[in-house]
């Protein structure tokens, strides 16, 4: 087909039969409603049923919900509040670490902040799992560990502390290791942010009368860089609600020792392909959609109020 | 512009920086607070150093410690008081991660093999998959545009692990379970990825379009011609968050393939490093998590410029 022949066919055909621009959305519009929101609306249906990934589902109303919430005590006792505290203090903490730290690299010159930006950012393309296990070597609880050999050699204590079986601990090393990571495109997304302000309204809110940096963060920064805030906030909740395994990687044990640090997510990895409880887990997974919803319109609420 | 000498160009540039140091000393006690990009060292930022000096050595010990815990020999990996750095480099990890393979007697080339093919693949469609969304989204009308786009805004949030169950139940249904398209379907749809795209697209002025059109170019010309080398930034990050994606996976291998000639590196390294707790292993761990890192890192470097472009634009409004 030549060039004048592409040219008629798709003057003939834009405004009669047929619009291309369904062949342009198409291919992506397939694959993201099969395996996007068709997924979600399964993972609603197979909440209600009991399904051992063999058989037809069953449906059994309510029941999954129900067992959730009155039965499940590793769930309502580790898997929720887990998932609770380690999203809300990843989550903000995270967040506000990036927004800080990119405001603090966009002081500074070029060159500097290049350098800096790549270190900040190269733990949150370390695949969080595999690069925990390392972390348990730092961690270790014997002597070889290398925190437990500062401690010992430093005499701060007198043997080696025992971080990855206590629950407490191992909680604290995932925030640890969560929060080292949470440098992600959101916090590329807020530096950019701030490098794109305009000057100009700086200058002015100046000559106004605003006296610091503080100030100037809270009027000016902020509101003029909302939409990338925004973009930040989104993806510092998707990552941390998507991790899972990380106590697993520290402990070796998969459920861990006293369920320390078990996540939803982990809870329902287990039940969907180690007890293949599918519905169950399907329950466990709308919960955890539902909670990623309700941080969603916090932040939502927080950055687009005023606008 | 006018062609200057270069000694004038000195000069001028002396009597320029004069001038804004008069002013900014002038300035100070009000004016002082916005210097965003400067353009080289002050005293102020002297603070703003010793604030990020501890944050950035503390981010970068665990990688080091990676990458010297990997290039330690055996013997050193046992020895006691523990030494952070390698006294002298060894490949023994390296060695020993290649050759764990014969165990299971798929040797490590072929699950390397798996992993590049995928991710290549992973990263080409999804990008014309998602560029020529965006570009729809973007310039073209049809009918259910917007809830399609207010789905995919929402679907920013989506968060894969929650969706486990109906995915393996889809990929059995479709028959691609232990194929390679079991690996690379699931991936291609990148909600970020569109949105990214469009929203550089949207900065593109109307005119060059509509001059392109007006030439005789189709839609297709348009967007092949004109689009897609002015949004090359957009795909850059694109690129990187895809291969980011696709590269660190190891649910897929896990659930969804049976076959171990078709897993992928991350996979087969999880096995290796997570059944065993031995220091002998820490090295191998830390060996196979530099060989998965490395890649993302370098891309990232190679392609930082054109990602922070990207990102200037990507705000959710």
């Amino acid at each position: 087909m030549n060039k004048s022949q592409v040219i008629t066919k798709d003057h003939k055909t834009r405004n009669r039969r047929f619009n291309t621009a369904y062949l342009f959305i198409g291919p992506y519009a397939i694959i993201f409603l099969i395996f996007v929101v068709l997924l979600i609306l399964i993972s609603f249906l197979l909440s209600f049923a009991y399904y051992d990934g063999v058989n037809m589902p069953r449906f059994i109303g309510l029941t999954n919900y129900v067992t959730l919430f009155t039965q499940d005590l590793d769930f309502m006792q580790s898997a929720l509040p887990n998932t609770i505290k380690y999203a809300l203090i990843v989550g903000p903490v995270g967040y506000m670490l990036a927004f800080f730290l990119a405001w603090v690299l966009a002081q500074l010159p070029r060159r500097f902040r290049n350098v800096a930006a790549i270190i900040l950012y190269s733990p949150s393309l370390t695949g969080s799992v595999l690069i925990s296990v390392v972390w348990k070597a730092m961690f270790s609880g014997d002597s070889r560990g290398y925190i437990n050999y500062l401690l010992l050699s430093w005499g701060i204590v007198n043997e080696p502390l025992q971080f990855l079986q206590d629950k407490t601990t191992i909680f604290i090393i995932m925030v640890f290791v969560g929060l080292w990571s949470s440098m992600g495109i959101g916090f590329l997304a807020m530096l950019s942010g701030i490098l794109n302000t305009n000057r100009e309204i700086y200058e002015a809110a100046y000559v106004d009368g605003m006296k610091n940096r503080f100030q100037e963060i809270i009027y000016i920064t902020i509101p003029s860089m909302r939409p990338q805030m925004m973009f930040g906030a989104v993806m510092a909740i998707v990552s941390t609600f998507n991790s899972a395994g990380l106590a697993s990687a520290l402990t070796g044990a998969s459920p861990t020792p006293q369920l320390a640090g078990w996540l939803i997510s982990d809870h329902m990895q287990d039940y969907a392909f180690s007890r293949m409880e599918m519905g169950y887990a399907s329950s466990l997974s709308v919960v955890l959609l539902m909670l990623v919803l309700v941080f969603y319109f916090v932040a939502n609420h927080l950055f687009k109020s005023d606008d | 512009m006018r062609r200057t000498t270069e000694s004038e160009n000195k000069k001028l540039h002396k009597v320029k920086k004069k001038m804004e140091a008069k002013e900014r000393r002038r300035k100070r006690p009000s004016y002082f607070g916005a210097m965003i990009d400067p353009k080289g060292f002050h005293p102020s930022q002297i603070k703003f150093y010793l604030i990020l000096l501890p944050v950035l050595v503390f981010t970068i010990l665990p990688i080091l410690f990676i990458v010297s815990h990997a290039f330690k020999p055996i013997e050193e990996l046992y020895a006691y008081p523990p030494k952070f750095f390698a006294s002298r480099i060894s490949f023994d990890n390296f060695r020993a991660l290649v050759n764990a393979t014969s165990q299971t007697d798929i040797p490590f080339g072929r699950y390397l093999f798996n992993s590049i093919i995928v991710s290549i693949l992973v990263i080409i469609i999804s990008l014309l998959l998602s560029s020529l969304a965006a570009f729809a989204f973007t310039y073209l009308n049809f009918k259910g545009k917007k809830f399609l786009y207010a789905a995919n805004q929402l679907a920013i949030m989506f968060i894969a692990i929650a969706v486990a169950v109906p995915r393996f139940m889809m990929i059995t249904y479709l028959g691609i379970a232990n194929t390679y398209l079991a690996h690379i379907i699931p991936l291609i749809a990148m909600p970020v990825g569109v949105f990214l795209l469009k929203q550089f697209m949207e900065q593109i002025p109307k005119e060059l379009n509509e001059a392109a059109i007006i030439d005789g170019a189709t839609k297709w010309q348009v967007y092949w011609h004109v689009t897609l080398p002015m949004v090359k930034p957009a795909l850059a990050t694109v690129a990187i968050l895809a291969f980011q994606i696709v590269w660190n996976n190891t649910e897929t291998s896990a659930l969804y393939i049976v076959d171990e000639a078709l897993k992928t590196l991350p996979y087969y390294f999880g096995t290796l490093t997570l059944a065993t707790n031995s220091i002998a292993a820490q090295g191998i761990q830390a060996a196979s998590s530099l060989i998965i890192f490395l890649p993302n890192l370098i891309l990232f470097i190679i392609l930082q410029k054109q990602v922070m472009n990207t990102m200037a634009h990507s705000g959710i409004k």
